[in-house]
């Protein structure tokens, strides 16, 4: 037996289809009171965010471009906890030590819960997208005002910037904390207390838009309908390597190299 | 096939894992023992690829464990039955398993059975079972991808004695089917019935391994005399090394014969003399993980 050389390229066995492993983190999300709820969550405050705009909102207000960023703005805070979870469960609760001797590739592992959790964004951003769009339709039959399309090949757009971005944002959030309630806060407090700081720090409002996220992202939220500048892309760009990319890289890292126990 | 080099890890100044060399044979139940935190977590962490070790290597049919494609259906492993999410259901954790791995769902159900969890048991969430109950879910993971290889830490921790003969008796056959178990605990007792070969750990160090007839054939002689303390002296006088284990009773590095003539010399009446078998086993484990263990040894 000690004849047998160890080759580093030598492999036993064939390796899990990638689809097989998006498809048990998609149900992983879902097969747990915390997962189910924070699903229906998400459905439910889209649905009472658009409900009571419809409501309560003046004719000339209503129409798909305001219903849509006004459904998005609380999912937005919604959707991020959903990539911290799947990240940070697998640590908290300690599954991770199941998940990862049945597939040992952490990197396949992780790619798959980023695939599951932005499939399950997606969803959600259309389930957003059907009811602003319902409810524009309605609230065309009611007032002449109402039920303009005015601009919603940019709303789309915007929304599922901002939306895929908060996510991916809390992915990374998640992965470099690998534990649920300080990633979940951290990711509230920590954009927030950029704003703040970027305010009232004097030599910093004109780096605003370069540093902090929520001031490069703002023109994505124009009810007016005005074009987003290419300067502003370019900040939502600069600003999402602070925010998405350079601690999603920094997280993946961490996943990669850390010791389960 | 088990096959671990000179595995070594290292957090800081601390060595966990000290250039630990054995392997485990198709066909047999090899026991990892050793008294709590003398590394036996951490080396199998290691042959699982959760832990990075510091050096040395860790094969399973002569590969690096992540180089096993799926390796679920070729390695049944156990680390911590208690790392589950407590949120789910025992049955959806092994569906999970069963998905990942590509098998039928019917194979959950067999499993259940296998480790004799109840239908109504397995309905119910992970949170509300008991230690036993969260060790047979482990093993009925274990065993989900019919793998040909067993690696299991603690297993019976939790199980009642009724639990343990089951887990034996499950392992036994196994093994006998040309299956490899590596399972770990610090209790020799639970460890001496089942185990073909035996390897002790002690802070991180391999105090000794090889087969359980080979250990229990030098586990010495017992011996037990009417006056214990012209037995001492008697054993003493022949050079034989013994420790005492109660009152009247001796273990004594020699054969019977040795022990024997010392005492006839020394005219010293005996009401037992036979070999020490698992007593003398216990004692060799006790003394090799002596400086070790926790506790001071009482002499």
């Amino acid at each position: 037996m000690s004849a047998t050389t160890i080759s580093t390229n030598a492999r036993v066995g064939t390796p899990i289809p990638f689809s097989r492993l998006v498809k048990v983190e998609l149900r992983k999300t879902t097969d747990t009171r915390a997962g189910r709820w924070l699903l229906i969550a998400i459905g439910a405050i889209t649905f009472i965010a658009i409900a009571l705009f419809v409501a309560f909102a003046k004719a000339e207000d209503l129409k798909f471009r305001t219903l849509v960023l006004v459904a998005g703005t609380p999912q937005g805070f919604l959707l991020p906890v959903l990539g911290i979870l799947a990240i940070t469960s697998e640590w908290s609760q300690r599954t991770g030590l199941t998940t990862f001797t049945l597939e040992p590739s952490r990197q396949r592992v992780l790619t798959s819960k980023i695939v599951a959790v932005l499939l399950l964004g997606f969803g959600a951003i259309l389930f957003m997208l059907t009811l602003a769009a319902l409810a524009n339709v309605i609230g065309g039959t009611l007032t002449d005002e109402a039920g303009s399309w005015a601009g919603n090949a940019a709303v789309i757009r915007n929304v599922f910037v901002l939306q895929i971005l908060g996510l991916l944002g809390g992915l990374a959030f998640g992965t470099i904390l690998l534990n649920s309630a300080p990633a979940i806060v951290l990711s509230f407090i920590a954009p927030t207390l950029m704003g703040v700081v970027v305010n009232i720090v004097p030599g910093l409002s004109g780096a605003a838009p370069w540093i902090d996220a929520g001031t490069a992202q703002g023109p994505l939220f124009d009810f007016d309908g005005s074009e987003v500048t290419w300067e502003a892309w370019g900040q939502i760009l600069v600003t999402s390597f602070w925010w998405v990319w350079i601690p999603l890289a920094a997280g993946t890292y961490r996943v990669l190299r850390t010791e389960l126990k | 096939m088990i096959e671990v080099r000179e595995l070594t890890k290292r957090y800081g100044d601390f060595i966990a894992v000290d250039r630990v060399s054995f392997s485990a044979r198709p066909g047999t139940v090899t026991g990892f023992l050793g008294p709590n935190g003398a590394g036996k977590s951490t080396t199998m962490r290691m042959m699982c690829g959760l832990t990075p070790p510091t050096s040395g290597t860790s094969t399973i049919f002569g590969v690096p464990y992540a180089s096993i494609g799926n390796p679920g259906t070729r390695v049944g492993i156990l680390l911590d039955a208690s790392a589950q999410h407590a949120g789910r259901t025992g049955r959806e954790i092994l569906t999970l398993g069963a998905l990942v791995m590509g098998l039928p769902t019917e194979r959950v159900d067999e499993m259940l059975e296998v480790v004799a969890l109840t239908p109504t048991e397995a309905k119910r969430r992970v949170a509300n079972y008991s230690l036993g109950m969260r060790q047979r879910l482990g093993i009925a993971h274990a065993l989900l991808g019919a793998p040909e290889v067993l690696v299991l830490d603690e297993p019976a921790n939790g199980l009642d004695p009724m639990g343990i003969r089951w887990m034996r008796g499950l392992l036994r056959g196994f093994a006998e089917q040309g299956g490899t178990v590596l399972l770990s605990s610090h209790l020799l007792h639970e460890i001496e019935v089942i185990a073909d070969e035996l390897v002790v750990i002690g802070r991180g160090k391999i105090v000794a391994q090889g087969s359980k007839t080979d250990m229990l054939a030098n586990a010495g002689t017992l011996v037990r005399g009417l006056d214990p303390e012209a037995l001492g002296t008697a054993i003493m006088a022949a050079s034989l090394a013994a420790t005492r284990r109660d009152e009247n009773t001796f273990i004594v590095d020699g054969t019977a014969e040795q022990v024997g003539r010392a005492a006839a010399m020394a005219g010293v009446v005996l009401v037992e003399l036979r070999p020490a078998d698992s007593e003398g086993l216990e004692e060799v484990f006790m003394q090799l993980t002596a400086e070790d263990s926790r506790e001071a040894v009482t002499p």
